[in-house]
């Protein structure tokens, strides 16, 4: 039994952190009724719910990118144990081949030889200039190379097979769920009679395991996206970098939303002098444009990482440290707007005759923020929330290809798509790596796009 | 009407400050210029002295905000905020790091910058308001449902992609135009129509989105059932009432963004080697030279703060309800 040691990055923190502040919410949304029915009327939105199920397996990946351990050296029995520089995360162990099992430089999806020619000793006749095997890649079919394609597709018709065994156990789950105790559960979910958007999950839920089966099993013998320039599995970056967007996406919500929300509250119901200064600081903000800003932010930031590297003891603790101090910096550089929305919204609220009765009660200022205001602006929030999501997620890629994203050393669809877009100048082409990150990133978008656009349309008062 | 232009643009100076004093925070507080010293010098050559020589190179080894080393009204002008934060009102950027005067390079790299961003704009706002329009008049139909969900799909693709996409396709495999470059006078057409096809591609997706609900707010109103009533063609209601009045809140809502194309796009900019003040402003970020970027930040508020004086005046030009108050 090898030891390991649990450790906790400053992200994983915020990230689990986040998880428990929405089963929080959701206990919160349950108790509240006008917020259960939107809610509802997002659950029975087919293509809401179909992109929110796509969601929840980014979310699944970059939970299990976010527990991240260091395994012991061995070391002679009685000494004191030593851990490893690299941390793991929970996903590397279970994506272990995919990690470990590197290449030389470039290759193709499902190739079996090297991009390049090298030269190589055949015995017999001297040294010869082609393409070399792959050490990894299709290294199981031996002499039978020319056999890809049979062993490939025979490899995910079993997967296929395998998915749908899953996905006829979720389907038979869904139905007792959506049946209440009848047993005419599964045709309700066809006709599409089931209050909550049974039929767009599963289908969602059976394209999931569709594409995500087959890839798994086949990246056990092949790189099904092919391979990188120092020779690592595209797939397996692409699966890490799902974890980087999320936190962008996500933790940064987390640091702009008590800014917007309590400077927007305060600066619409007290208004006077907070209201002003207020004003000042989001106009001042907003004026500077967004890009420069944040570049200017990051270069200090990097001064500031650069000159106090004793701050940091592995690597990770350094990139991830930087992560963080992007997505403070993006939260600090996007509150404005949803802060002038909060304070329009509050201004209007404020003159309300059940809050001037409240008012007249002598129900102090904070109690009516609390109760009477705050709960009236949730729909704001929620929908800024989501909205944001999908734009951080874009904007990471851009602001990594200027130089002012995450570390270098962090895999994101950033980095990916900046190492990667000079080759295809290459010939012939070195395709599969940008072709793969920017179809994972469409992918992550759309859903996140489809599931707000699921969200205003529920909580938006206007749009009925 | 003078009277309120003045007013406001008296309104825009303590924006304008507080911009300065967050820009002076960032660059000299956050960051001692011993740090961003040792940073440019590299880890090998950092001595003492030769911080010091860096700084006296660039005027950084003067006080913050107070010199009391020296009488009179120079305790507050020889120090690094007077030299290098509050003389950018009057123009002064100071040198960059290869020793040129940044406000003449920006002077020259405004026309480049301007080449791409304002045909880009013009017509990416004829193409996106024929779309949404279009969109609305076939409203609640498949090809109203299917073109929004065009819109949605095309505002999840990444910049980049729209980028290093045409550029593969149009210039490497068909090889129409060329890959990158920039050419003086009317040659530089060829180097232009592939920068300003992507920037106009890329812009399609949220902006028909958007104003396809400005017009679908327009077609509930009650002028345009009254315009029904009275007999006129359904395309007649759309070109003659509905596309003008829609046009209000699109107009005033694009005027922000005017001034700011002379800041020209980053992306666009460094991807095609176009040389304007967007790839002005990476190289200096990958360069980190920090007197560049710093102008980079003030001149883009000065014109985002022109951007939003202008809205103002429009909003008073197209609807004569709106009076200078």
């Amino acid at each position: 039994m090898m030891g390991f040691e649990i450790v906790i990055l400053w992200s994983d923190l915020l990230i689990w952190l986040l998880v428990a502040a929405g089963v929080a919410l959701g206990v919160l949304i349950a108790r509240n009724p006008p917020l259960l029915a939107a809610w509802r009327r997002v659950g029975a939105n087919r293509i809401g719910m179909a992109s929110a199920t796509v969601l929840l397996a980014f979310v699944l990946v970059g939970l299990l990118d976010s527990l991240h351990y260091r395994v012991a050296l061995e070391g002679k029995p009685g000494q004191k144990v030593q851990y490893a520089v690299e941390v793991l995360s929970v996903l590397d162990a279970l994506a272990t081949p995919l990690r470990t099992r590197n290449e030389k430089t470039y290759s193709e999806p499902f190739a079996t030889r090297l991009y390049a020619k090298e030269t190589i000793d055949v015995p017999g006749q001297g040294s010869v200039r082609e393409y070399p095997r792959l050490k990894h890649g299709g290294q199981h079919l031996g002499e039978r190379e020319g056999e890809v394609a049979a062993d490939a597709g025979f490899t995910a018709f079993r997967a296929v097979a395998l998915a749908f065994v899953v996905w006829m156990a979720l389907a038979g789950l869904a139905a007792r769920v959506a049946g209440d105790g009848n047993t005419d559960g599964w045709r309700r979910i066809w006709r599409g009679d089931t209050a909550f958007a049974w039929n767009a999950v599963l289908i969602a839920c059976g394209l999931i395991l569709l594409i995500a089966v087959p890839l798994f099993s086949l990246s056990g013998q092949y790189h099904v996206f092919g391979t990188d320039k120092v020779g690592q599995d595209v797939f397996y970056q692409v699966l890490k970098s799902v974890r980087t967007g999320l936190i962008i996406g996500l933790v940064t919500t987390l640091v702009m939303l008590p800014l917007a929300v309590l400077l927007g509250i305060v600066a619409g119901y007290f208004r006077g002098w907070a209201d002003d200064v207020i004003q000042y600081v989001y106009t001042v903000l907003n004026s500077i444009p967004g890009v420069l800003l944040i570049a200017a932010a990051v270069l200090m930031m990097q001064v500031v990482i650069d000159t106090h590297p004793q701050w940091f003891s592995t690597a990770a603790e350094r990139a991830d440290l930087r992560l963080l101090a992007l997505c403070f910096i993006l939260g600090i550089t996007s509150w404005t707007g949803l802060c002038r929305l909060l304070r329009g919204e509050t201004l209007k609220l404020r003159e309300l005759e059940y809050i001037q009765a409240a008012q007249a009660f002598g129900v102090s200022n904070g109690r009516i923020i609390l109760r009477h205001i705050l709960p009236n602006l949730m729909h704001i929030v929620i929908i800024a929330l989501v909205m944001d999501f999908s734009g951080l997620v874009l904007a990471e890629a851009v602001l990594s290809y200027v130089g002012i994203g995450v570390d270098p050393s962090m895999t994101s669809f950033g980095t990916m798509i900046n190492n990667a877009r000079m080759e295809l100048g290459r010939e012939p082409v070195v395709w599969w790596s940008l072709a793969a990150a920017f179809s994972a990133m469409f992918i992550l978008v759309l859903a996140a796009n489809l599931f707000a656009d699921a969200v205003r349309d529920a909580f938006d008062p206007r749009a009925a | 009407m003078l009277a309120y232009i003045v007013r406001r643009l008296l309104y825009a100076l303590p924006i304008l400050i507080g911009v300065n004093l967050i820009t002076f925070a960032l660059f000299f507080v956050v960051n001692t210029p011993d740090d961003m010293a040792r940073m440019q010098l590299g880890v090998k050559r950092v001595t003492p002295e030769a911080i010091q020589k860096w700084k006296v190179e660039r005027g950084y080894d003067k006080p913050l905000l107070w010199n009391a080393e020296v009488g009179g009204l120079a305790k507050a002008t020889e120090t690094i905020f007077f030299e290098k934060s509050a003389r950018m009102f009057v123009g002064d950027f100071g040198r960059a790091e290869d020793g040129r005067d940044i406000a003449r390079e920006i002077a020259s790299r405004m026309g480049p910058s301007l080449a791409i961003a304002l045909p880009t704009f013009l017509l990416g706002l004829f193409v996106t308001i024929s779309f949404a329009l279009t969109l609305a008049f076939f409203r609640a139909t498949a090809f109203d449902f299917w073109g929004v969900v065009l819109c949605v799909a095309m505002m999840s693709i990444s910049g980049l992609f729209y980028i290093i996409g045409g550029q593969y396709l149009i210039s490497k495999v068909w090889r129409l135009v060329p890959i990158s470059g920039f050419g003086a006078g009317l040659e530089a057409w060829r180097f232009l129509i592939l920068p300003v096809l992507i920037g106009v591609v890329s812009g399609i997706g949220s902006s028909t989105r958007w104003y396809r609900t400005i017009f679908l707010e327009e077609v509930g109103k009650d002028y345009v059932r009254t315009a029904r009533a009275k007999g006129l063609p359904e395309t007649l209601v759309f070109f003659r009432h509905i596309l003008r009045n829609a046009l209000i809140p699109i107009l005033t809502g694009v005027v922000v963004v005017i001034p700011l194309l002379f800041m020209g796009s980053l992306l666009t900019e460094s991807f095609f080697g176009i040389p304007g003040l967007g790839s002005y402003t990476i190289d200096a970020i990958n360069a980190q030279d920090f007197a560049v970027v710093r102008s980079m930040v003030f001149i883009g508020s000065v014109l985002y703060i022109v951007g939003l004086i202008l809205t103002d005046i429009s909003y008073t030009l197209v609807d004569p309800r709106i009076r200078f108050e």
